[in-house]
């Protein structure tokens, strides 16, 4: 057990805290609360005239086809992004390790695109894989594929997938070289010597002492893909071609400002509040104990 | 405390000097959408406006892309902070006129500022558009535009068309679009910006057939929308043929389509005369044709509707202020500053006078083919099918259509398919959007 500390002052210790409360109250709680009020609200959008209609927008948005839609498109997205960038920083994380000149050089490249704004890393893909003036769309289409992210859903969620995982390889890299650096050589090594190969080395001792890590990427990963990527969609795809890439996150932005639909958008704002809270509670209460902090 | 004394006498002083200057003159703010060579134009025709009188300030702001102006302007006026006049474009006019108690109509403002408003000194097509059944204007026209072809000559002279003679009907396109692509001319024959806009919306007024119901809901009330008839169908299945062998090239949803067109991938275009700057800055040799129409429409072609956009007055502002945007609404109806904003800008003047001024100047036999929006635009009398377009939520409902027009070029559906679902489920938007 860790011992606690004790504060003599009664006052003291809320008075510190007090500047963290209020800029909770003042940012979380009260913006939420009328996400909440609104979300029972019919209203149009200069508020000239409001009906209170109790959970009525809760079930219009659940009975919506297309919002059914855009939890299918939402649960896709997040797996394919959290898989493909933890994949691949892990990959890349494995390898930087055995570089032995420059591996601050490797290092540095490999984190740098997490500096890049969303927008920007989304419009960077955008002008790739663009039909018309994209390199890469240029070399897809020389190889025979009829590549087409405006009209062909999976093309535009593949587009939207790379350039999300891509933002995010950086950061997961970080965590795995630093998590690789915390396994004890002397396991490696000793296992060598017992005669197990690289692949046996990395599946038995190196991965499931990642498992924090992993499991830490894991949560921050599906946060981000569930709610840091609106630039991304809003710069690549804008939530289409027909609703093959509106994510939930990007729905409530498209009914609240540009349909502007405010008891829809705040009623879908606070589902997502729902999920975040849950799927962070679940992941904490049941997830976290079968990892194996070493 | 030394310190807090001094500096709450500079605020202090501060705040005399600002109410002191107020006294002076009265500042009239404007939340304007304009960029590069429009946004120019706006701070030009700002500038001299202040300098042309001593009363009243106006202070342009810009505010980001129309729908992001529009929706600051909502949650200014939400938050009390509402600015004297917002650019609103042609999309947002529905949500606009909804909100009869956030603004005062435009010909309010000016005769309740001592002056007359002569309807007749303006284009009919575009004063009509921005007023209310009963012919009141509520917002005064900025910056109009109208759908017209472009199509690139060098293409045209490869693929062995006739430079000199642009498709005049649909069919004609779609010929001239198949020459090119069979010739190798271009890699697709034809492609458009803003299907809905010029697909629906203009097709419908330039060949004479509904919209909608209730005069495209121009007169108000339970609107239907009437986008599945036969003339529909028929055109948006040729398109998607024609898709389907990259003779027709999707661009996106608004403008995007410009880029493939610049690029020399397509040669014909569909696009507004707004868009004109781009191409006659790319060095490109183009032509420039009217709107096509359909073969098989009876009173084809009719006229076309405006897009752009138009300033709106909010609503609880003192009477020193809608002095100001009455005397500045005033300036800008003058026949040099329209001669000005149109032939900088590629938008349509929305006085006769600027119109015929400019005519006058040899404008338009220097630069072919600008007056071809005016002309479309104010050829004939407009109908119950060519007024326009109105809907308290259209963005809404073009979202719609977009989305059943991009499943249905990606072969997914059919052209009758698509519009069936376009109309279920913009009827549904409607309805729910009217039971607010």
């Amino acid at each position: 057990m860790t011992p606690r500390v004790v504060f003599p002052n009664k006052v003291l210790p809320y008075l510190l805290v007090a500047p963290q409360l209020a800029i909770t109250l003042v940012f979380f709680y009260w913006p939420a609360g009328q996400a909440f009020y609104q979300s029972m609200l019919r209203q149009d959008p200069f508020g000239l005239r409001t009906r209170f209609v109790w959970f009525a927008n809760f079930r219009k948005v659940l009975a919506d086809p297309a919002y059914l839609n855009s939890i299918k498109v939402t649960v896709v997205f997040s797996l394919a992004t959290a898989i493909v960038a933890m994949c691949v920083a892990l990959l890349l994380a494995v390898m930087a390790e055995k570089v032995v000149r420059g591996k601050g050089l490797y290092r540095t490249l490999l984190i740098w695109p997490y500096a890049v704004a969303p927008a920007i890393a989304g419009m960077l893909w955008l002008f790739l894989f663009n039909p018309s003036i994209g390199s890469l769309a240029y070399m897809l289409r020389s190889f025979g594929i009829a590549w087409d992210p405006l009209l062909n859903g999976t093309h535009a969620m593949i587009l939207l997938v790379s350039a999300a995982a891509w933002k995010q390889i950086s950061y997961n890299f970080l965590f795995f070289v630093a998590g690789l650096q915390a396994v004890p050589k002397t396991l490696i090594e000793a296992a060598a010597m017992d005669g197990a190969g690289e692949t046996k080395r990395f599946w038995t001792i190196v991965f499931p002492l990642l498992a924090p890590t992993t499991f830490f990427l894991l949560v921050v990963n599906t946060v981000y893909a569930l709610f840091d990527t609106f630039g991304i969609v809003h710069a690549v795809t804008g939530g289409g071609p027909g609703k093959a890439t509106e994510t939930l996150v990007y729905k409530v932005y498209n009914d609240g400002f540009v349909n502007l639909i405010l008891g829809d958008s705040a009623a879908q704002s606070v589902i997502l509040m729902i999920i975040v809270i849950s799927l962070t509670a679940i992941q904490f209460r049941y997830v976290e104990r079968k990892v194996h902090y070493g | 405390m030394k310190s807090f004394g001094f500096a709450a006498g500079v605020a202090a002083t501060f705040t005399l000097l600002s109410t002191a200057s107020a006294f002076a003159v009265t500042q009239i703010s404007w939340w304007h959408a304009m960029t590069g060579a429009n946004a120019e134009v706006v701070d030009k025709i700002s500038k001299d406006f202040n300098a042309s009188q001593s009363d009243y300030e106006l202070v342009p702001v810009f505010k980001g892309t129309y729908p992001e102006t529009l929706n600051a302007g909502i949650a200014a006026y939400r938050a009390g902070q509402a600015p004297d006049i917002i650019q609103v474009f042609d999309v947002g006019t529905g949500v606009m006129m909804a909100a009869e108690g956030a603004i005062k109509p435009a010909a309010d403002v000016l005769t309740s500022a001592g002056m007359t408003f002569d309807k007749s000194q303006y284009l009919p097509g575009i004063v009509g558009y921005y007023s209310k059944p009963d012919g009141t204007m509520l917002s005064f026209p900025y910056n109009s535009s109208s759908p017209i072809l472009y199509y690139n000559k060098d293409i045209f002279q490869k693929a062995g068309l006739d430079v000199g003679s642009p498709p005049k009907t649909w069919n004609e396109v779609w010929e001239d679009a198949k020459k090119i692509k069979a010739s190798g001319a271009a890699a697709c024959g034809y492609t458009s910006t803003w299907l809905t806009w010029i697909h629906l919306e203009n097709f419908a007024a330039w060949n004479d057939v509904p919209w909608a119901t209730q005069q495209n809901g121009l007169a108000g009330g339970d609107v239907e929308l009437k986008i599945n008839a036969p003339i529909f169908v028929n055109h948006f299945q040729a398109l998607a043929d024609l898709a389907k062998d990259g003779t027709f090239k999707y661009g996106g949803r608004t403008s995007e389509a410009k880029q493939i067109f610049l690029a020399g991938e397509c040669g014909i275009m569909t696009e507004s005369s707004g868009g004109l700057g781009d191409i006659v800055k790319s060095g490109m040799n183009y032509g420039i044709g009217q709107l096509p129409y359909d073969s098989d429409a009876k009173g084809a072609p009719q006229n076309t509707t405006p897009g752009g956009a138009s300033l709106w007055v909010f609503a609880d502002k003192s009477d020193e202020e809608y002095k100001g945007v009455a005397a500045f609404f005033a300036y800008l109806s003058k026949t040099d500053v329209q001669e000005y904003l149109h032939q900088k800008s590629g938008y349509l003047p929305v006085t006769l006078a600027a119109y015929e001024a400019t005519n006058k100047s040899g404008f338009y036999d220097k630069n072919v083919g600008r007056e071809t929006p005016i002309l479309q635009m104010t050829g004939k009398a407009p109908t119950d099918n060519s007024k326009g377009v109105r809907l308290p939520n259209l963005p809404q409902v073009r979202d719609i259509q977009n989305e059943e027009f991009e499943k249905m070029l990606a072969g997914q559906q059919t052209a009758q398919q698509a519009l069936d679902n376009a109309v279920t489920r913009g009827n549904a938007a409607i309805k729910e959007a009217l039971g607010n």
